[in-house]
């Protein structure tokens, strides 16, 4: 059934991604941006295999080697970022910190996004009391800085017992990702609903309910595709976040534990005294938190007008 | 008409708008010889350039249009072309005056209307203080707004729409304009209130000589109001005549098509096929080598496709562009073929029929909003009394009837039609639907009733999913409702779409790939598509354009004589209701007043609402001018239930207490039910006086 009367319905809406895409790469701010992300994105997915030292841990190198532009210094035990205090090349620290980044920011956003529209087009489709109240509880949520919130709930998991190995000790280790996921939920919410009331007042919606159809139907087939622009405006917007939060709480001590190569943390490790001894194993991660951000931001923007345009 | 005299003097006009970096020509080659206190009528389908024309000429085009070299533009006596942008600006704000379509868009929200009237009389004439606050208190009277002062300290959404059209017109006519160009000013307006406005019209220009320049798309209006008319087509002049001249004998056979579609006064669908001109208007990059029209007329030979038809100025003055104009035939002249699908007298009884069971029966049906209190209300214990959208509606319906149901916009139409199919819950009253008591929302209604109701909305922009093709959207209630098999889904689907005369690669098209007409034709296959038993049409033609409506109508008429599905056609045009509908209820604030048989409803007696609403139709036959029977003011407030006769307020036949104290008894007449206190002998006497008012326009 599937087959015959319901093919085209995805392919309609990668189409209208696709589009988005292409409008974004025609806009040389954004298709800069979105390059710089999709570099990034490459050096997180195989940061492995680029990465000179793959042991991000490997502390046998000659300490607080300064960086050197020499073109010699690609090769294998060159350290083009120069060496940290412990003798850690700080080139394969940043390559190899950019796949945690995106994992609990990425995923934290996804997580966010599904859960904070499946609510957020419920709460507009259902109406009434129950909207009322779910609002009401999202702009006191709204209410509470994202940083504060986000460190007292790391804070407070971070330091419950559990025990090694159990699957609440897998959700502590993943604290950072929850948080960001839980965060998120209510301002994704928010957005969903504000363009379901939109959609909803349509006639199509007025055609299904006439036919009797189930509130999952209407609001899976029959409105979320329309929502889904402004879903990926808002999830893009909500991604230059995330990571702007993941290395803040790194650089606060509240999120990747030491030794691990987390760019927020590094700059916090480094910093003070050591920042005399090393500038640059503060400079290089702080660059790379910056140059994410940035370029997150521009790819973002470049959807959000995209996504205008194509109304 | 020398040129000496005209007020303005257009040729070669070609104007061209930037999409996707090429110049396109939207307007090709116009002109125009507008005198003074002359009204100009500009009439064409959505696309054809007409509002391109009507700003270019005054120079105000956006960003993305440009007028091509070689044009004449003379405003008495001066060439527009060589005046500077500021000397424009005098122009715009003194004598040159813009009506636009959208009143409510064209005010500011945000300033008082008083303020901005005086802003416009200000640019105009630098004068400011008292006089001028006199001066614009005299205008509002002069268009007939009451209570002046009120107005002016009120802002825009405060007024109703025919007040916001009011004052854009007492805003364009406040500095003594010479040239005034309104763009569809009455579309958005009830007909009633259309009906005062180019009464006023009528006088205004009279008394001051004003050129104006009317566009739109109905011909009733052009009939009633405008000496001649100009027919744009795909951005060119199709033909330009007389009125009297244009609609006793068109030249062109687009003229005539447009003139052909009109459901004629007495015309029935059981008598008469609306004669619809196939196809669709051409998009602006698919414009033809040869003419424009060539594609959709009845006429076309062989060289129409090849070679532009010149614009040929005849003897009496007269512009056509036609190979074959000589051989284009008055309308009379092609008597319509009957309809043989239809016959007479699907029509009225007031009591029930124990042989064909009510199809549709509602007793007493009621829908209230409730108000939401103010903060003062709440603190006193107050509860605001209730809109009562509707207020004890008594209807049936019998199998294969078409109901037709009318009355000016707030009357409750609508609300009516969504509580019966399930939309809006009712707040009382009984629904039963094939005899069966209907649950009061859909979700909560049984399989089979959902699929023997069905509705057909107005907006065709809206009613189909931009993200389903048209196979899913026929499909799921042929899934849902019937219960078929997907192949037999997909044999049934194509059959629909047969049904409503599209190819069967329609299937695979998204409603982007569509247009009005397409969509809407969509829309009422998937209504059909569950077999449902009453459909119910909302305004279902009016956001198409007039070539289309025909083709519409007939589909809808059509189905109905092959499927025998009753409709609930609700809609503001009356002739298109007296064309299909076998019973035509009216409604005013939530109550029916008179409910009888269609082809009894045009002659008299009527109930004074409905003839105020049959005098207000703009009849598209310039001999014949209805005489009016004006109403005045909008609807009053929904929560402000008037006590006693609904209608008092407004109604021109009011005798007396008794109307504001007591509700009216609902009399017998022979083919109909009228409430009025009025004895119907009475009424009809008082209004056999007028010449009868037929459908039409």
């Amino acid at each position: 059934m599937r087959s015959a009367v319901s093919d085209r319905q995805p392919r309609r809406a990668f189409a209208a991604i696709w589009r988005l895409l292409r409008a974004l790469l025609r806009q040389p701010q954004s298709a800069i941006g979105a390059a710089l992300v999709g570099f990034f994105l490459l050096l997180a997915l195989f940061g492995g295999a680029l990465a000179p030292h793959p042991n991000a841990n490997d502390q046998s190198h000659a300490v607080r080697q300064p960086p050197t532009l020499d073109l010699g210094a690609l090769q294998l035990g060159a350290h083009p970022f120069g060496t940290d205090r412990l003798g850690r090349d700080v080139y394969s620290r940043v390559i190899l910190g950019a796949s945690s980044i995106f994992r609990i920011a990425g995923l934290g956003t996804l997580i966010s996004v599904v859960l904070g529209s499946a609510l957020g087009m419920f709460m507009g489709y259902q109406g009434g009391w129950l909207d009322e109240a779910l609002g009401r509880i999202i702009d006191a949520l709204l209410a509470i800085p994202a940083l504060l919130l986000a460190l007292v709930l790391v804070g407070i998991i971070r330091n419950l017992d559990f025990e090694i190995g159990s699957w609440q000790a897998g959700l502590a280790d993943n604290v950072v990702l929850l948080v960001i996921a839980a965060l998120y939920i209510p301002i994704v919410a928010r957005v969903a609903r504000s363009a379901t009331l939109d959609i909803k007042t349509r006639e199509f919606v007025q055609a299904a309910e006439i036919r009797g159809e189930s509130r999952a139907y209407i609001i899976f087939r029959e409105i979320l595709p329309s929502v889904i622009p402004a879903l990926v405006v808002e999830a893009s917007l909500r991604f230059s976040y995330a990571i702007f939060l993941v290395a803040s709480l790194g650089f606060l001590g509240f999120g990747a534990r030491p030794p691990s190569p987390d760019w927020g943390l590094m700059v916090n490790e480094n910093r003070g005294g050591y920042y005399r001894l090393t500038p640059w194993a503060l400079e290089f991660p702080a660059l790379a938190i910056a140059a994410l951000v940035i370029a997150v931001n521009l790819m973002s923007d470049g959807i959000r007008r995209a996504a205008q345009k194509g109304e | 008409m020398t040129v000496a005299d005209s007020l303005l003097d257009v040729a070669d006009l070609t104007v061209s708008y930037r999409v996707d970096g090429a110049w396109l020509p939207a307007l090709r080659d116009f002109r125009l010889r507008l005198g003074a206190g002359q009204v100009y009528g500009l009439v064409g389908e959505s696309g054809s350039g007409k509002s391109t024309a009507a700003l270019a000429l005054m120079r105000y085009l956006g960003g993305n249009g440009r007028l091509e070299a070689g044009a004449r533009l003379r405003f008495a006596g001066e060439d527009l072309l060589a005046k500077s942008p500021r000397e424009l600006r005098r122009l715009w704000a003194r004598r040159i005056k813009f009506v636009p379509q959208n009143a409510g868009a064209a005010l500011n929200p945000s300033l008082k209307i008083g303020r901005q009237v005086l802003e416009a009389l200000q640019a105009a004439e630098g004068s400011g203080g008292e006089a001028a606050y006199a001066t614009m208190l005299r205008m509002f009277r002069d268009v007939n707004l009451a209570a002046p002062e009120r107005v002016a300290e009120r802002y825009p959404h405060e007024l109703s729409g025919g007040m916001q059209q009011r004052v854009t017109i007492a805003m364009a006519l406040i500095s003594d304009p010479q040239l005034l160009i309104m763009d569809e000013p009455t579309t958005g307006l009830d007909v009633t209130t259309e009906a005062v406005i180019l009464d006023l019209l009528r006088g205004l220009i009279a008394q001051r000589a004003t050129g104006l320049l009317f566009i739109t798309h109905n011909l009733g209006l052009v009939a009633q109001l405008c000496q001649r008319v100009l027919v744009l087509y795909a951005g060119e002049i199709m033909e330009d005549a007389a009125v009297a001249q244009l609609f006793a004998s068109p030249r062109h056979p687009y003229t005539l098509g447009l003139l052909n579609s009109l459901p004629q006064p007495g015309a029935r669908k059981a008598s008469a096929r609306l004669q619809a001109i196939s196809g669709n208007p051409p998009a602006l990059r698919l414009r033809a080598r040869g003419c424009a029209f060539a594609q959709r007329c009845p006429l076309v030979i062989e060289r129409c496709h090849r070679e532009k038809p010149p614009l040929e100025t005849l003897a009496d003055g007269s512009l056509v562009r036609c190979h074959r104009w000589r051989e284009v035939r008055p309308p009379s002249a092609s008597p319509p073929p009957p309809n043989p699908l239809h016959k007479e007298g699907g029509g009225y009884t007031s009591g029930e029929d124990e042989a064909q069971p009510a199809l549709l029966r509602a007793r007493g049906l009621k829908k209230h909003f409730p108000v939401p209190r103010s903060l003062r209300q709440a603190l006193r214990g107050i509860q605001p009394p209730p809109i009562q959208a509707l207020d004890g509606v008594d209807l049936q319906l019998r199998a294969g009837q078409t109901l037709g149901l009318v009355g000016e916009s707030g009357s409750g139409k609508t609300t009516l039609a969504r509580v019966i199919i399930g939309l809006q819950e009712s707040s009382g009253g009984t629904l039963e639907i094939l005899g069966i008591e209907a649950r009061a929302s859909a979700r909560q209604r049984r399989q089979d009733i959902l699929g023997k109701l069905q509705m057909v909305f107005q907006n065709p922009q809206n009613s189909l999913n931009p993200y389903m093709s048209v196979r899913q959207a026929i499909a799921r209630p042929l899934l849902k409702l019937r219960g078929l098999s997907p192949a037999e889904a997909e044999a049934e689907t194509l059959r629909l779409l047969a049904l409503v005369n599209l190819r069967a690669d329609y299937a695979n098209r998204y409603p982007d790939e569509l247009s009005g007409g397409e969509k809407q034709r969509v829309a009422i296959a998937r209504a059909f598509a569950s077999e449902p038993a009453l459909v119910l049409c909302d305004e279902p033609v009016s956001a198409l354009d007039v070539s289309v409506q025909a083709a519409v109508l007939n589909l809808l008429a059509d189905l109905q004589a092959e499927r025998g599905a009753a409709y609930l056609f609700i809609s503001h045009d009356l002739a298109v209701v007296g064309y299909l509908a076998d019973v035509i209820a009216v409604m005013y604030l939530g109550k029916l007043c008179e409910v009888g048989a269609a082809e009894a409803f045009f002659r008299p007696p009527y109930h004074p609402y409905s003839e105020a609403l049959l005098s207000a139709i703009p009849i598209a036959d310039p001999a014949r001018k209805t005489a009016r029977i004006l109403l005045h003011d909008s609807l009053p407030r929904a929560h402000q239930q008037p006590r006693g006769c609904r209608f008092h307020q407004r109604c021109p036949r009011k005798i007396g207490a008794i109307c504001e104290e007591e509700a009216p008894p609902w009399r017998q007449a022979a083919a109909g039910q009228i409430r009025c206190h009025i004895p119907l002998a009475e009424l009809a006497a008082a209004q056999g006086a007028l010449p009868p008012p037929a459908a039409g326009g």
